[in-house]
């Protein structure tokens, strides 16, 4: 039986492999619940704080932030690329890394610089590797986002932001749109548009305590960092949610591939049986002859 | 005339209340704030503290947060809380570190670098073996 011990071999190691691809993917629809549940609780304080910032912005007090002046002149842009840190989860980081390196390429071409905060362990090796020049860097975020631990990287762009270091911001990142399809999607952040924010229903001015500088600085920044934090959170559905599918495509591929090695196990036993019967009955025949 | 005003407190994690009051007190950056039904407009930020809303029916809630933004119009009141505790020197040194971080990332191939490198040569190594065990397959 030559060469049976090697396919039994391989059979018991696709096996193994198989379990673990599927517990992944159940590992992973269990997360990718939590994940969604967690981007749909965000999403009221995302709503409430874009209403209160076009309200601001048509507002029109004394003080225009300057998040929502628009520079003549664009030299330098930043991007922050969303990424997951761990990866077997389809092409989801490819997709986005692409997105951002083809925008980064486009950009290089019309003279731009560009500052990069990498969020996510996949993003920030990849960034690393093409050479990219990044500002900020935010890993290990675990299954949950939080919204301290995103403070620091923001403001780091924020900060060039203001500093005039760079004109623009974008984010990109894996827009979760149901269990079987995520979107690559590439946000301009900053400056940020009356359309980005939606018309006000009804027009007031507030009472502004301490003074309207103050107040709606805390609130812009607060602003854009609940944009980036609902972006994270949309990557972690996506990331568990493609995960479930790239696992679930593994277990069966592994099954198929059990299934052609069993059926050559069993043509090789089969092949060996009938050969020994015939050499017995071939040794009957001389005997009895 | 309204006599209740409706409430409500999201975080950026979630949605901590929401309801009708009659009346909320709020820890504003200036002391703290009564707001009744059919208040002015106002904007402001608020510390650390607690935020006592009376209900309706007359119970009262506390609620703590730890700094944030109220907005008030005259039917409604929203807090948007933070979920952590923030300021100018904590911001900024949390600022400070991730450049720091990054920089280093930069300078030395860091362990983060060189794993996702590894690891992109263990893909390219897998697949490989996986064609060699395929020409293997057919010409056996």
């Amino acid at each position: 039986m030559a060469g049976s011990k090697e396919i039994r071999t391989k059979i018991k190691s696709v096996e193994n492999t198989r379990k673990i691809t599927k517990a992944m993917e159940m590992v992973a629809a269990s997360k990718m619940r939590k994940a969604q549940d967690r981007m749909r609780a965000a999403r009221p304080y995302a709503e409430k704080i874009r209403n209160v910032a076009a309200h601001m912005s048509f507002a029109e007090p004394e003080y225009k932030h300057p998040f929502l002046i628009k520079r003549d002149t664009v030299k330098s842009v930043g991007v922050i690329v969303v990424t997951s840190d761990k990866g077997l989860c389809g092409g989801l980081n490819t997709n986005a890394l692409r997105v951002a390196v083809n925008q980064m390429q486009a950009w290089e071409a019309e003279n731009l610089s560009v500052q990069v905060c990498a969020i996510g362990n996949k993003g920030l090796g990849f960034m690393g590797r093409i050479n990219a020049d990044v500002k900020s860097q935010l890993i290990g975020l675990g299954d949950a986002p939080h919204m301290e631990k995103l403070i620091g990287p923001v403001k780091v762009m924020l900060d060039a932001y203001v500093a005039g270091e760079i004109d623009q911001l974008y984010v990109v990142y894996n827009k979760f749109i149901n269990a079987m399809k995520q979107e690559t999607k590439l946000e301009q952040l900053l400056p940020l548009s009356g359309e980005n924010l939606g018309a006000p229903k009804g027009h007031w001015d507030y009472i502004y305590e301490p003074e309207a500088q103050v107040v709606i600085d805390d609130l812009m920044v607060r602003y854009v960092e609940s944009v980036i934090y609902q972006a994270v959170a949309e990557n972690m559905a996506s990331e568990q949610s493609a995960r479930m599918v790239a696992m679930k495509a593994a277990s069966d591929n592994a099954k198929t591939v059990i299934g052609e090695l069993k059926l050559v196990y069993n043509k090789a036993r089969q092949a060996a049986i009938t050969k020994e019967i015939s050499e017995i009955v071939g040794g009957a025949a001389a005997v009895s002859g | 005339m309204a006599t209740t005003i409706q409430i409500d407190v999201v975080s950026a994690e979630e949605s901590i209340f929401s309801g009708e009051a009659e009346f909320v007190v709020a820890p504003a950056i200036m002391g703290e704030v009564g707001i009744y039904p059919r208040h002015t407009p106002m904007l402001t930020t608020i510390k650390p503290g607690a935020l006592r809303i009376k209900l309706a029916a007359g119970e009262e809630q506390l609620i703590f947060v730890s700094g944030g933004i109220l907005e008030v119009q005259p039917g409604l009141v929203t807090v948007l809380a933070d979920t952590a505790i923030r300021g100018n020197d904590l911001d900024e040194a949390k600022a400070l570190e991730v450049k720091r971080l990054a920089e280093e990332t930069l300078k030395s191939n860091s362990s983060e670098v060189n794993y996702a490198l590894a690891q992109s040569e263990l893909v390219e190594a897998i697949a490989q073996l996986q064609a060699i065990a395929k020409l293997r397959k057919t010409t056996h």
